[in-house]
């Protein structure tokens, strides 16, 4: 699969595709989207580069190790669900924030947290059963 | 629409089981893939199978429009996906490596863990 | 969006509006403090020396979480969360009566030892596999299966502990853990796909998965819709779960595989979960379908307790005769399952908490044996008892546990069970409970005869290097065994625990009444 051309463009179609997974993330709380399928398309995209610059590469490209990505996921998501403990409701209850930011309203919840959780135990997992099947491969 | 869902359940099952009961672990990983999507046709006719209005309320409402689909199910189905791929993930690996390790991948050659002629205990003191 | 301008909306219709209580929040606090440790060990993986000196006070910390909870639970009786807010049955709601709240402090009881003995048995390439990082996460499965009131999020309990269990039963990729490991995963992916089909079903008719949601509209389902057939669906998977005969294949191919520490937790803890649901669903929520069952599981349960031990008698290595044992016992807590009766079911409840603590101490025993005589096969075994003293007593004290002698907690359940199928004119079921001690008497005498109390063979002594045993996985077991003398002594306060829990799963007005306030009970 390392053709030129794949190579070539795999970068520009990763970079894409992550940029548009962060998209889907961020829209997902009121329309169709949200951290797994956001997840999932990250999860694919560095897949995408696996296949066409090898492991290692992709490994440099998320510095850290996936296990730990999705472990700071988990750890995320559960944190946002304590925040209500805060505001004595019960747990896993959305809260809202409005900051203004540079004049614009900005809509932030303890739900985008959650789903920024969900999103990274979702590509830290697939990604790292992902790489551990194409390394396997070459044993 | 239903009896016709609920015949292509009852087909998945068997294509399903059929498979699971083969020797060869690749035949029952694929038994497994059929038999999480079976499951999650299930329960999606068991929430009523209802036409194109998709359960998202749009900007201005307070409530659901008529008529459209059962929400729930479709997310306990989202659930069971995730859960049944990663299950799916898991025994690939599992399967791969056992082949790896103990070269073959029949069930009934594995006795690594269950010799053939296991010792008796000690009949006397 | 929601916030501020959502006066034109009654959210009184959709929100719980009362403030939570803090003491509330020892509901959901096991489960996320588990998640939570757990996914700070990940990212420690590398650490080894680090993570059990944060695990082991984290398990610690769960003890006392479980404690408080079920203290709570005693005192203020059942208690609900239900997250995000939204009223019941549409947020998930969590809901811990008295059996939820025994389960979880036993099984955080025996979590604590497994973090304990683990720290000498499991080796640094162990840890990196992540040993107590699954730890904390198959704890945040069983505790959330034993607290949560929805089925499909006990559904998801049951899968959150599925999947660590595979990571802890092939921890280190030896070829017999993949063998078992195979098998097991295979089998119980069968079980939880039965239990999911069953919670589709459940839907379909009722509509509803909270538990107390269903157990008010069981009653006027009953008339037009097959519950039978669902209840015995819920029943094939959760007896497949727990190791019921015939469905029981699975335990002894892999229970002896994984390291010893992972034997002793899933003997201790797994299986447990299976009867805990199987208690739960059949009894508290489909009566009138459990009496209808009550003759198959009368009959599974006497097959299990009896050819369980019949397979540990023919065992030459001791990690499979316990796992037999493990087998054997689920009979003993079928059978009052079977019989429904409150005085059954509270043997049955006191029999899992007995059960969980004494195998998995058993298997730390067989653990720490092997270590100072070289092996778990019985063949060539021998002398264990002047080796070390202590360790051999400990492991006497287990066995006739084990076999429900007195004066340990074995006994009590039995009792109670017994006298329960005498009550009912149940004379068979509750002879094969008393043949079931009897061979377990025997299986368990006959190796504390080979292994500890005869010498060891000729020219044995020399060849074996004498290990010195290690200190925290003795301690581990001292506690254990402490709880099971404890419980053997001064059995009133565990009994009348389980006779309360009982009557909570017969009348679940209370259980129904915590999940909706406004409802009284009819």
């Amino acid at each position: 699969m390392r053709t030129v051309i794949l190579r070539s463009i795999a970068p520009f179609l990763t970079s894409l595709m992550v940029l548009f997974s962060i998209f889907v993330l961020l829209r997902g709380h009121n329309e169709p989207g949200g951290g797994f399928i956001g997840g999932l398309i990250a999860a694919s995209a560095l897949a995408i580069y696996g296949i066409a610059c090898g492991v290692a590469a992709v490994r440099r490209a998320i510095y850290f190790h996936p296990i730990a990505i999705s472990a700071v996921g988990l750890l995320m998501s559960a944190l946002a669900g304590v925040l209500s403990l805060f505001a004595e409701v019960p747990f896993m209850s959305g809260l809202w924030v409005y900051p203004h930011l540079f004049g614009v309203e900005v809509a932030l919840s303890s739900v985008l947290v959650f789903d920024v959780g969900v999103y990274l135990v979702v590509v830290g997992a697939i990604c790292s059963i992902a790489l551990g099947l194409e390394e396997g491969d070459r044993d | 629409m239903e009896p016709l869902f609920a015949l292509l359940v009852g087909a998945l099952f068997t294509v399903a089981f059929y498979l699971f009961l083969s020797k060869h672990v690749i035949r029952v990983l694929m038994g497994a893939a059929i038999l999480g999507n079976a499951v999650n046709l299930l329960i999606f006719t068991a929430g009523r199978v209802t036409r194109e209005v998709p359960p998202v309320i749009g900007g201005g409402n307070d409530v659901l429009v008529q008529g459209a689909a059962n929400p729930l199910p479709q997310a306990l189905i989202l659930t069971a996906i995730v859960i049944s791929f990663s299950f799916f993930a898991f025994l690939l690996v599992l399967g791969f490596r056992a082949f790896q390790k103990l070269d073959t991948d029949r069930s009934d050659e594995m006795r690594v863990a269950e010799p053939v002629r296991e010792a008796s205990p000690p009949l006397g003191y | 969006m929601a916030g501020q301008s959502d006066t034109m909306v009654d959210l009184a219709a959709a929100y719980v509006l009362e403030p939570v209580a803090a003491a509330d929040w020892l509901v959901v606090a096991p489960v996320v403090w588990c998640i939570m440790t757990g996914a700070v060990l990940v990212t420690l993986r590398k650490r080894t020396a680090v993570q059990p000196l944060i695990a082991i006070p984290a398990l610690g910390v769960l003890v006392l979480m479980t404690l408080a909870l079920l203290w709570h639970v005693i005192a203020g009786g059942t208690v609900t969360m239900t997250m995000g807010r939204w009223l019941p049955p549409f947020g998930i709601s969590f809901t811990v009566d008295l059996m939820g709240a025994l389960f979880a402090a036993t099984a955080a009881i025996v979590a604590l030892a497994a973090g304990i003995y683990g720290r000498t048995d499991v080796d640094d390439s162990g840890r990196r596999y992540g040993f107590y990082p699954f730890l904390m996460l198959i704890m945040a499965g069983i505790l959330g299966a034993f607290m949560t009131g929805d089925v499909f999020n006990l559904y998801v309990w049951f899968e959150v502990l599925l999947i660590s269990s595979f990571g802890l039963l092939v921890l280190g990729s030896e070829r017999a853990q993949l063998d078992g490991g195979v098998k097991y995963a295979f089998l119980n992916l069968i079980a939880t796909t039965l239990f999911l089909v069953a919670t589709g079903y459940l839907y379909g008719l009722f509509g509803t998965l909270n538990m107390a949601d269903i157990a008010i509209k069981a009653a006027e389902l009953r008339g037009t819709a097959p519950l039978m057939t669902l209840v015995t669906l819920f029943l094939l998977a959760f007896a497949m779960k727990a190791a019921a005969f015939p469905v029981n294949f699975w335990l002894p191919a892999s229970y002896h595989t994984p390291r010893l520490v992972v034997s002793a937790l899933f003997a201790g803890l797994l299986t447990k979960v299976g009867v805990y649901a199987l208690l739960r669903i059949l009894v508290m929520l489909f009566p009138l379908e459990r009496e209808a069952l009550s003759l198959v599981i009368a009959i599974a349960a006497a097959l299990t307790m009896v050819l369980g031990v019949v397979g540990a008698l023919a065992q030459n290595d001791i990690r499979r005769a316990l796992g037999f044992l493990v087998i054997s016992g689920i009979g003993v807590m079928l059978a009052g399952l079977a019989l429904g009766s409150p005085a059954g079911l509270a043997g049955s409840i006191f029999y899992a908490a007995h059960s969980m603590v004494v195998m998995t101490a058993l298997y730390f025993a067989a653990g720490l044996g092997a270590r100072l005589g070289g092996g778990f096969e019985l063949t060539g075994a021998g002398g264990l008892s002047t080796r070390h003293g202590l360790i051999a007593a400990m492991t006497l004290v287990l066995f006739l546990s084990v076999a429900g002698l007195p004066p340990f907690s074995g006994l009590w359940p039995k009792v109670m069970l017994v006298k329960a199928s005498l009550d009912v004119g149940a004379w068979w079921l509750a002879g094969s409970i008393l043949v079931t001690g009897l061979l377990t008497t025997i299986c368990v005498g006959r190796i504390w005869v080979l292994a500890y109390w005869r010498p060891a063979p000729e020219g044995r002594e020399d060849t074996v290097p004498l290990n010195p045993p290690l200190i925290g996985a003795t301690v581990a077991l001292a506690g254990l065994v402490a709880v099971t003398v404890a419980a053997g002594l001064w059995p009133d306060p565990v009994m009348s625990l389980a006779q309360q829990a009982a009557r909570g799963l017969l009348d679940p007005s209370a259980y129904v009444q915590s999940v909706f306030p406004a409802e009284a009970p009819q």
